[in-house]
């Protein structure tokens, strides 16, 4: 396999830094804006933000120049933009979870210097299979165990154990993506081999077909026992997603579409609050349901959108504080209101680029378990934003997601970084300390 | 793989498509939709009140009868309104509970900003980063003048009307109760709806101008329209009437009395003149049963009385209602109605305004100007963007036919019914009224006049609900007629 892509044989080390220095600049100069904006002076916290922001970002960059020095120089800038305008937005929402979500900041880009420092090379990963993807299993069931569970906006899905509350699900996600990469690489050949039909659809031993069958308990479970749909969903697609690129059999995609049917059908017909969604869904903006409980959020982001229109009413000059959880799952449509739709556009291409630039990595990969891996947390990045973004424009159902790295919270800001952190390692290829860089062919 | 993770790309690029897709449905093509949608009203509102809106002043340029001011909250602005109550009426509220009212709602546009001449600065603040400002509307109320016919009023419930006979400008109005509208305007939706509910279930009902929104019977005040009639007829002021004690009601068994029920002075016949002048009823009725109601209807059209409540269109800036005459047909099954509603009962009615437009109308040698409440618009930077010229609405009288008809009502106040209205060393020209509406309720007090006869600055209309504190003893001389001098003599310090 050839390393397609022939510019991270260049590293750029000082593009690298210009560009997270742009990214410093747009995130810190949309701070102070929303602070201009909203209160008329800057924000009188900027040197303790701005210092968080910049030493983070700088950390990072750093980091990358000496433990993955190959790089695509614009992966990390591209997402510090989204932490940075995210942050803004965030501030603007509210000082106190601005805070918060600093802190957040601060612990994610450790959490990623931590992981390129530890992951020396994404294949060190591939060794611990089963012990992933248990680890990954159980955080995602975390939530069920009675006594530390907490059940949040109707949904099960956080995790509290004395002071400490966080969503295991964030987390676990990233580990469900590793160990899936690292299964399906040693079992694709299996998998590939049809060996019987079922109607016009050949199918591989149904031995090999379990982990399927596993998934999609598993999703099931979450949507059912934890009520939460954003994460089932999310986990049923990335699993068929990835089965589907380790196979190449197009019969994966058609049993996985016939099981999320079923089970969509399932939890349509057992849950009354998935009915509810599906009618806010259809219905949110008719008249005489727009006040309803529950169908007011999505209008509010609506109208906050559509308020917005194509440039926005700036940074701190308009209402999302009436959208319900514009800080978390709708802070998109936050965006949309104060920056327009100029705005939402940027947000949605920073999201291609860094999706994009992470195939990119997963098809320059020497390895099949990095290319799956790479190809696996780029889905997931894609298909959550999908989720949420497509929630709120009412393109599906509404599905409460976080958006990766501009939301509200410490559990996904946490495990993006560490998602990211493995794009950026499998992007680069080993650290240079472990490994030194084979020459160069001509 | 490397063919799965190219068609992966090119699925998740289409899944981006389809969101870039449906963004621009909500951002741009429904936008003005979503903006506009009367749910979203909470967005709107804070919209509105962004606006640094316009101040109304008073005809000075500098009296604040309402302004805007810095306001802590997630809405910028707060309305506030300096003289309170007393012009109330005037500048209506600005709720963001009820909305708004009066000139806060008639000039809206202008005041905040919407107005396309304010376009201009309107990019240029929106550009800057600075809150919109409105344009300030100049009134023509005369705050003097608005006060002397506040205190004159007094506590009496009734309304006033000044205005300039020469421009139509509405000098002072003013009505009793009146309300505070500060409360109504404030941010507080608590206090709001209070103050709404205390001002809604007052059966005086603050909210309505009693000088400008409500009808009464205008009595005798609205003998100046008859003997208009009667001038334009052919008959002169020294034309002779039967004066006989009462009046034989056609098809009744039921007589038509003068007031008090005494026996005008001047003997057996009496002229158009004296006939006015003492205020005789059974006179006027005689008249009117003469010219007949098509000849009172079409006259009363000329003065602005339309043949019902629901269609009179005297142009104002802010909600007005105009007075009433019936149609002539009405007086084919109600053929007694013609005298009574010659002394100004049965169905006419009218209020302050319109008899101030009246009275107004006799005093510009018979043209009748539109009633102007607003001069000009300027912007926030001084520049005048608009201005509003005096305009004549109708002429019901020829200039001689004023003439005549204010010399009679000098009559009136030298040595008539209206003597309470003298001013040393001013011609003043009035009419009183006592105008019955209903079986042993005391009268409403009419008093309309104008000044100086000679060259008229300001026509008043007063009108005192249920006789004021005189009750049954009330008249137009003795409880209206005081009113309308103090807001005369006010009005000619000008």
């Amino acid at each position: 396999m050839s390393r397609a892509v022939a510019a991270r044989a260049h590293p750029r080390p000082w593009a690298a830094l210009a560009f997270t220095l742009l990214a410093l600049a747009i995130g810190l100069g949309a701070y102070v804006l929303a602070g201009l904006g909203k209160r008329g002076h800057v924000p009188v916290q900027l040197a303790l933000y701005g210092s968080i922001l910049a030493v983070g970002e700088l950390a990072a960059w750093l980091a990358i120049r000496r433990l993955a020095p190959a790089a695509d120089p614009a992966l990390f800038p591209t997402a510090a933009v989204l932490v940075g305008l995210g942050f803004a937005m965030i501030f603007r929402l509210s000082g106190g979870l601005a805070a918060e979500q600093a802190t957040w900041i601060a612990l994610g880009i450790t959490a990623f210097c931590l992981t390129l420092w530890l992951v020396r090379d994404h294949r060190q990963l591939d060794a611990f299979t089963y012990t992933i993807g248990l680890a990954g299993i159980v955080l995602l069931l975390l939530p069920i165990v009675p006594g530390i569970g907490r059940e949040i906006n109707g949904a099960r899905l956080w995790v509290r154990i004395g002071p400490i509350g966080f969503q295991p699900s964030e987390l676990g996600k990233v580990l469900v993506v590793v160990f899936l990469a690292s299964y399906l690489t040693q079992k694709r050949e299996l998998l590939r081999v049809a060996t019987w039909r079922l109607g016009p659809v050949r199918l591989p031993p149904a031995k090999h077909l379990m982990p399927v069958l596993v998934a999609w308990g598993t999703s099931l479970a979450i949507l059912f026992l934890q009520r939460d749909m954003g994460a089932s969903l999310l986990y049923f697609g990335i699993f068929v997603v990835m089965l589907w690129v380790a196979t190449g059999r197009l019969a994966y995609l058609a049993i996985g579409g016939a099981l999320f049917a079923l089970g969509a059908w399932l939890g349509y017909r057992t849950f009354e609050h998935v009915q509810l969604r599906v009618d806010v869904w259809l219905h949110a903006l008719d008249p005489d349901k727009v006040f309803a409980q529950g169908y007011g959020q999505l209008a509010q982001a609506w109208f906050g959108m559509g308020t917005g229109g194509l440039v926005g009413t700036g940074l701190g000059r308009g209402s999302p504080g009436l959208i319900p959880f514009a800080a978390t799952d709708f802070i998109f449509a936050a965006i949309g209101e104060e920056l327009g739709m100029l705005g939402t556009v940027a947000v949605l291409l920073l999201y291609v680029t860094l999706v994009g630039k992470g195939l990119r990595a997963a098809l320059a990969c020497a390895d099949p378990f990095g290319r799956l891996l790479a190809a696996g947390l780029s889905a997931i990045v894609a298909l959550q934003t999908f989720v949420i973004v497509g929630g709120i424009t009412r393109v599906i159902p509404l599905t409460g997601v976080t958006l990766p790295f501009v939301s509200y919270g410490g559990s996904s800001l946490i495990s993006n970084f560490v998602l990211l952190a493995l794009l950026v390692r499998i992007d680069a290829g080993p650290a240079p300390s472990v490994r030194p860089r084979p020459p160069r062919p001509a | 793989m490397e063919r799965q993770i190219r068609q992966l790309a090119a699925a998740l690029a289409l899944l981006f498509v389809v969101l870039l897709a449906q963004i621009t449905h909500i951002q741009v093509i429904a936008a003005e939709r979503l903006a506009e949608d009367p749910a979203n009203a909470a967005r709107q509102l804070i919209a509105e009140y962004q606006v640094d809106r316009g101040d109304i002043l008073a005809a000075d340029g500098r009296t604040v009868l309402a302004t805007s001011k810095r306001s802590r909250g997630e809405l910028r602005y707060e309305r506030r309104y300096p003289l309170g109550a007393l012009t109330a009426h005037i500048t209506g509220y600005s709720s963001i509970v009820y909305g708004r009212s009066e000139l806060e709602q008639a000039y809206d546009d202008f005041l905040a900003g919407d107005a396309p001449q304010l376009l201009p600065q309107t990019l240029t603040d929106m550009i800057l980063g600075r809150p919109r400002r409105g344009a300030s509307i100049v009134t023509t109320i005369d705050p003097a003048v608005q006060r002397a016919a506040a205190e004159a009023l007094g506590d009496l419930p009734g309304g006033v009307a000044a205005i300039d006979p020469r421009t139509g400008d509405v000098l002072a109005l003013v009505a009793n109760p009146s309300y505070d509208p500060n409360p109504l305007s404030s941010h507080d939706p608590r206090e709001i709806r209070r103050a709404w509910a205390a001002l809604t279930e007052d059966p005086a009902k603050p909210l309505v101008s009693r000088a400008s929104d409500e009808l009464y019977p205008p009595g005798s005040t609205f003998k100046v329209v008859v003997a208009a009639a009667a001038l334009a007829a052919g008959y002169g002021p020294g034309s002779r009437w039967p004066n006989p004690h009462v009046l034989d009601l056609p098809d009744t068994t039921h007589d038509l009395g003068n007031f008090g029920g005494v026996t005008c002075s001047g003997g057996a016949e009496i002229t158009l003149a004296d006939a006015l002048r003492q205020s005789c009823n059974v006179v006027f009725g005689e008249i009117g049963l003469a010219l007949g109601p098509k000849v009172l209807a079409a006259q009363a059209r000329l003065f602005g009385f339309a043949p019902s409540p629901d269609e009179g269109e005297i142009p104002f800036d802010i909600p007005m209602q105009a007075g009433v005459f019936p149609d002539p047909s009405y007086f084919e099954t109600h053929r007694p109605a013609v005298a009574l509603s010659a002394i100004g009962q049965d169905q006419v009615a009218t209020n302050p305004l319109h008899m101030a437009l009246v009275a107004g109308a006799v005093a510009n040698g018979g043209v009748m100007m539109r009633p102007r409440l607003v001069t000009e618009v300027r912007a926030p930077d001084g520049r005048v963007l608009e201005t509003f010229e005096p305009e004549p609405i109708s002429r019901p009288m020829s200039e001689i036919d004023a003439a005549l008809l204010t010399r009679m009502m000098v009559d009136v106040v030298e040595r008539g019914t209206g003597t309470a209205a003298r001013i040393p060393g001013v011609r003043v020209a009035g009419k009183t009224g006592t105008a019955q509406h209903g079986e042993g309720l005391p009268p409403h007090a009419w008093f309309v006049a104008f000044a100086p006869a000679e060259d008229p600055q300001v026509a008043v209309a007063v009108i005192v609900l249920d006789g004021g504190s005189l009750g049954a003893e009330a008249t137009g001389g003795r409880i209206a007629a005081p009113i309308a001098r103090a807001v005369i003599e006010a009005a000619l310090r000008r």
